[in-house]
């Protein structure tokens, strides 16, 4: 562990979306203002800076985590993915991604890549939820827009094209 | 476009795939702290009272000045010296600034703006501010602040009454006389918003060449609030240029709130001199951003035995906050036109108030007026059911407006365009199998379970008349203003040297998918795919088109917007027709587009692709009629339904009038007091549906947000005015788990006023929801007064005996901490008993040593000794995210 100091930059080395990166922070900035502001990746959103309405979720090392309650130090040598990793190209969209698109999972899309990064992660280790499951896991995430039920459907629908994927790959 | 291709053209009324999506799935949209600012640009915090009521007196500035990084620090004196108040929409002696000057009147209210090279060290600055404040009384609830003796907000207003005016519309006292009955509730309407997850931001630049503002903000209109803005900042409104980023993050009405602090942060960028940015953090949002008004309502109908309603009495009392905010007391006056709802009553009388509180200023919201007043009239027709004996169902059914009596015109002046609300109950009850529902509250009430079914039938209006609330004015103060009505929407459709089609709207989209349904009917229009026509959604009135209808609130796009869209499009197709009959050698009604070309009616073959066409005027304008082209067209449509207010105060305040007609089942469960909603139906005449995924999108969020109102969601204050729900974590919106999937059912009559006969729809659910669930609740119950919302202990209430303390504790100890009432300071009380096995006078020692005293206080920071048995303790306490910094003296 580090040494840190309050009061000046330190260098942050880690994997995002697979590529290494490097940039400084001081030890107080959020990882959510250090992927936005610093490293100009600003898919992953801001909602409420207190952890509650999980706009800004990430994936760290395989665990889903809010970014506005990380510290940009924290991620010290770790692999995260943001919303920009999800889709295998440009122009071309995830099967979970096409899956909200076809239901009208979103509307205004703030909150959506904190649940698709959640829902990708909860996918991968459940390739078969109920609805109920998806709805609890769902649970720390808020969205105003949608009601949930389109976002409900999305990833019932997601999960299901993911299994027959699976089992053609 | 998959899954659509192959079906023949007519986009319209079709779900297809949004053009917005892929962008907003992948990370890739543009909102307002995406969007990279000028270089240079600085980051602004701004500190915020923590008290509700108090004289401001000195602001020492010049610590949090020093700290390094800090560019500016503008204050209540630099906004009173740079800038004039925010108009107001009445004409009273009320001055509302973006800032408090002299006196804060809201918990949140600013009382200065640090701009700082970032935001981290901006709110450093913050922290290094010392503002004295002198307390006054606060005043929370508006009936105590109308009264005579209470605390006065705004002094020269003389009382906190800021409009009191009476209307009264055929002849309500002779029917009241006559009724066989009269039956009424008291009823109030609590405090909420919609709380859009992105919050507010604001990017401003001021060029003192030009003296002149440009200004990027997530503000949704409406644009009646630019001429606010330009005359708060004294600039002419050519020197305020306003734009919207291309996306936005939710809205629900509340980014209309932004308006105080666009001046605000306009005039931090002017006083720093360098671009400045502010970004809107989520307790600032919660305290201090915009706040549905509650509403207290008295409400009386004359009544026939049968139910028949004669004659309705309605005395509303508003409270908008501490400031009365343009274009406030709009909500008072929204509904104005449909005041009798879906019923056919002929004889209204209505008093209407509006009082200052200190509490946040009121704003656009969800409903906007709409939950206030059906929550009263909806749980009056449940009233009078249950006084009179008789089925709420038949009491709704007997007081419809009639089929067939569309375009109807209502007592107190609005013109209902279209409608079969007999019709659609009837159908609702049919395919939402009222009858099971029914029967399974016989089947719950015989185990003994509370379940209820609560009804609501309710007029949805949409696209708001821009007079409407010059009804709060006097006909004499109206005259003297000269009328105001109308609502101009306006779209341009424009075509590139290839051919290929732009189209620009002044929607500002807040999520909805406009862009696509705009896509969708222009590609109608020209025979085209939506996936072909570019919509752009963001609006910069220095070189869009607009008017002051502008923006995205009543729920207008659909039948105004798109409607534009639809006028512009089929003029360019006009022009086409004509250049393409010329070249095909028919006649233009006989030239028709479709796939991609313009071709003979009779003779596909005889046929030129659509783009070469549409190109025609960029390189070869002899094609077109002499003197005219076929390059852009801009159409400005408002509708002439849309009238001032008469010399008799009847105004039609919306164009449109969608209905709904919502039942439900829910149970409350006896231990706990939770309502489950067992079974929710909601029944939906918007006209004609563009969109049907963006419709059913609409109602689900609607109902996910009145589900909210109706069972968790307030911004509550503490008698003293403090505020109790600053996080999500207090103000609880309901996730997946809460909202259950109510089935959606639809009928649709055209409106006749709207270029493609669609209405609104985004806002009815907010209207019809809560006072459904709250009629069910009602009848779970079997009590006449259930408010909002109806939490868990509030229900318990009625069916649990009143807890007692435990012996030997008295009510002062249970309730250790709990701020002081009335005095408006905020106060924290502690109540404790500690025993030490010292003898007493190393106890005095060990307190009256400062060193000790510092490391025995949870929070202290710099200690001062005021004398021998006397400190000032500088205390930070917190609790989860929350943190307050106080001083505690020490005797």
């Amino acid at each position: 562990m580090p040494r840190l100091s309050a009061d000046r930059q330190h260098s942050v080395r880690f994997e995002l979306n697979g590529r290494e990166v490097e940039a400084q922070a001081e030890p107080r900035m959020l990882l959510s203002d250090f992927l936005r502001h610093v490293l100009a990746m600003t898919g992953t959103h801001v909602g409420c800076e207190h952890g509650v309405c999980g706009a800004c979720t990430v994936e760290i090392d395989g665990m889903a985590a809010r970014a506005c309650l990380t510290l940009a130090v924290q991620v010290e040598g770790a692999r995260v993915r943001t919303v920009e990793a999800l889709a295998p190209g440009p122009g071309r969209l995830s099967i979970l991604q096409e899956a909200f698109r076809r239901h009208h999972g979103l509307q205004c899309g703030f909150c959506t890549p904190g649940i698709l990064m959640s829902l990708d992660i909860f996918l991968r280790a459940h390739p078969a939820p109920s609805e109920i499951d998806i709805r609890e896991y769902l649970s720390g995430h808020l969205c105003r827009c949608t009601g949930y039920a389109p976002i409900v459907a999305a990833a019932l629908d997601a999960a299901e094209k993911l299994r027959e994927a699976d089992i053609i790959g | 476009m998959h899954a659509v291709t192959d079906k023949p053209p007519g986009w319209l009324g079709r779900s297809v795939e949004r053009l917005e999506d892929a962008a907003l799935l992948t990370g890739a949209g543009r909102f307002v702290d995406d969007i990279a600012p000028p270089p240079g640009t600085l980051a602004a915090a701004i500190l915020r009272s923590p008290r509700a009521h108090a004289r401001i007196g000195a602001i020492a500035i010049d610590a949090a000045r020093r700290l390094p990084g800090v560019a500016a620090i503008l204050t209540g004196a630099d906004v009173a010296a740079m800038s004039a108040p925010l108009a107001a929409g009445i004409k009273a002696p009320l001055e509302c600034w973006p800032i408090a000057i002299d006196r804060a009147r809201y918990v949140g209210e600013p009382v200065a703006v640090v701009v700082a090279s970032d935001r981290y060290i901006a709110e450093d600055a913050l922290d290094l501010i010392a503002v004295s404040y002198e307390p006054l009384p606060a005043v929370v609830d508006p009936i105590a602040a109308m009264q005579p003796t209470a605390t006065l907000l705004h002094d020269k207003l003389g009382a906190n009454i800021a409009s009191d005016r009476s209307f009264c519309y055929g002849d309500p006292a002779a029917q009241f006389a006559a009724a066989a009955t009269r039956i009424a509730v008291s009823v109030r309407y609590p405090r909420n918003s919609c709380t859009p997850i992105e919050t507010y931001g604001v990017i401003a630049e001021y060029a003192a060449s030009d003296d002149a503002y440009d200004v990027t903000a997530n503000f949704m209109g409406p644009l009646s609030m630019h001429p606010v803005m330009a005359r708060a900042l004294r600039v002419p409104g050519n020197r305020l240029r306003l734009r919207t980023p291309p996306d936005s993050g939710g809205s629900f009405g509340v980014k209309q709130g932004l308006v105080p602090y666009i001046v605000l942060i306009a005039l931090a960028a002017r006083l720093a001199g360098r671009p400045v940015k502010w970004i809107e953090d989520r307790l600032e949002h919660l305290s201090a951003s915009v706040s549905a008004t509650n509403r207290v309502t008295k409400l009386a109908a004359a009544v026939d035995a049968d139910g028949r309603v004669r004659a309705l009495d309605w005395d509303q009392i508003e409270d908008v906050g501490a400031h009365l905010r343009a274009p406030e007391p709009a909500a008072l006056y929204r509904m104005h036109g449909n005041l009798t709802g879906a019923y056919d009553i002929r004889h209204v009388c209505v008093r209407n108030r509006v009082v200052l509180t200190n509490k946040t200023p009121s704003g656009l919201n969800r409903g906007f007026g709409g939950p206030q007043v059906y929550f009263a009239l909806e749980r009056l027709m449940q009233r009078i059911a249950r006084e009179l004996g008789l089925d709420p169902l038949d009491v709704i059914r007997r007081n419809l407006v009639p089929t067939g009596a569309f375009p109807y015109r209502t007592a107190t002046g609005g013109l209902l365009d279209s409608g079969d609300y007999a019709g659609a109950i009837e159908r609702a009850v049919a395919q939402g199998t009222l009858a099971e529902l029914r029967a399974r509250r016989v089947n719950a009430r015989g185990q003994g379970r509370l379940y209820g079914i609560g009804y609501a039938a309710v007029v949805e209006p949409s696209i708001s008349n821009m007079g409407y609330i010059t009804t709060v004015l006097t006909a004499q103060e109206r005259a003297r203003a000269g009328p105001k009505n109308g609502a101009f929407a306006t779209a341009t459709v424009a075509f590139d040297p290839l051919g290929c089609v732009s189209v620009q709207i002044a929607s500002t989209p807040q999520g909805q998918g406009h862009r696509t349904v705009a896509a969708q009917v222009v590609a109608d229009v020209f025979g085209l795919a939506p996936a072909d026509v570019r919509v752009l959604g963001e609006l910069d009135t220095a070189r869009d088109a607009w008017s002051i209808a502008s923006g995205n609130y009543s729920s207008r796009f659909a039948g105004a917007v798109a409607g534009a869209v639809h006028l512009a499009a089929q003029r360019l197709a006009a022009k086409l027709k004509r250049a393409a009959a010329t070249q095909l050698n028919v006649a233009p009604d006989d030239v028709v587009f479709a796939g991609a070309r313009a071709q003979a009616r009779d003779n596909r073959d005889n046929a030129m692709a659509f783009s070469r066409l549409a190109a025609a005027t960029h390189w070869s304008p002899g094609l077109m009629d002499a003197g005219d082209h076929a390059l852009r067209e801009t159409v400005f449509w408002t509708p002439p339904e849309l009238a001032a207010p008469s010399d008799a105060d009847a105004v039609n305040s919306s164009l449109c009038h969608g209905f709904i007609f919502d039942f439900c089942g829910i149970e409350i469960d006896r231990v706990t007091g939770a309502v489950r909603v067992d079974k929710y139906v909601t029944m939906h005449d918007c006209g004609r549906v563009l969109h049907p995924g963006m419709v059913a999108g609409q109602i689900t969020g609607g109902f996910a947000h009145a589900l909210g109102a109706a069972l968790y969601e307030e911004f509550a204050y503490a008698p003293d005015g403090s505020f109790l729900s600053g996080t999500f974590a207090d103000y609880l919106v309901p996730t997946a788990m809460e909202i259950p999937q109510p089935l959606m059912l639809h009928m649709e009559t055209p409106s006749p006023f709207t270029p493609l006969g669609a209405k609104g729809v985004g806002e009815g659910n907010c209207m019809s929801t809560p006072v459904c669930i709250a009629n069910a609740a009602a009848d779970a119950l079997g009590v006449d007064q259930v408010e909002l919302p109806l939490l868990p202990a509030r229900l318990a209430a009625h069916f649990h005996p009143r807890e007692e303390f435990p012996k030997g504790t008295t009510a002062a100890t249970a309730v250790a901490i709990g701020a002081r009432q009335g005095d408006g300071a905020m106060t924290l009380h502690g109540r404790g008993v500690v025993e030490i096995a010292r003898v007493p006078q190393d106890v005095w020692a060990m307190l009256l040593d400062a060193k000790t005293l510092a490391a025995i206080i949870p929070g202290a920071g710099a200690i001062e000794k005021l004398s021998e048995t006397h400190f000032r303790v500088d205390v930070t306490l917190g609790v989860g995210p929350v943190r307050g910094d106080g001083h505690a003296l020490v005797l």
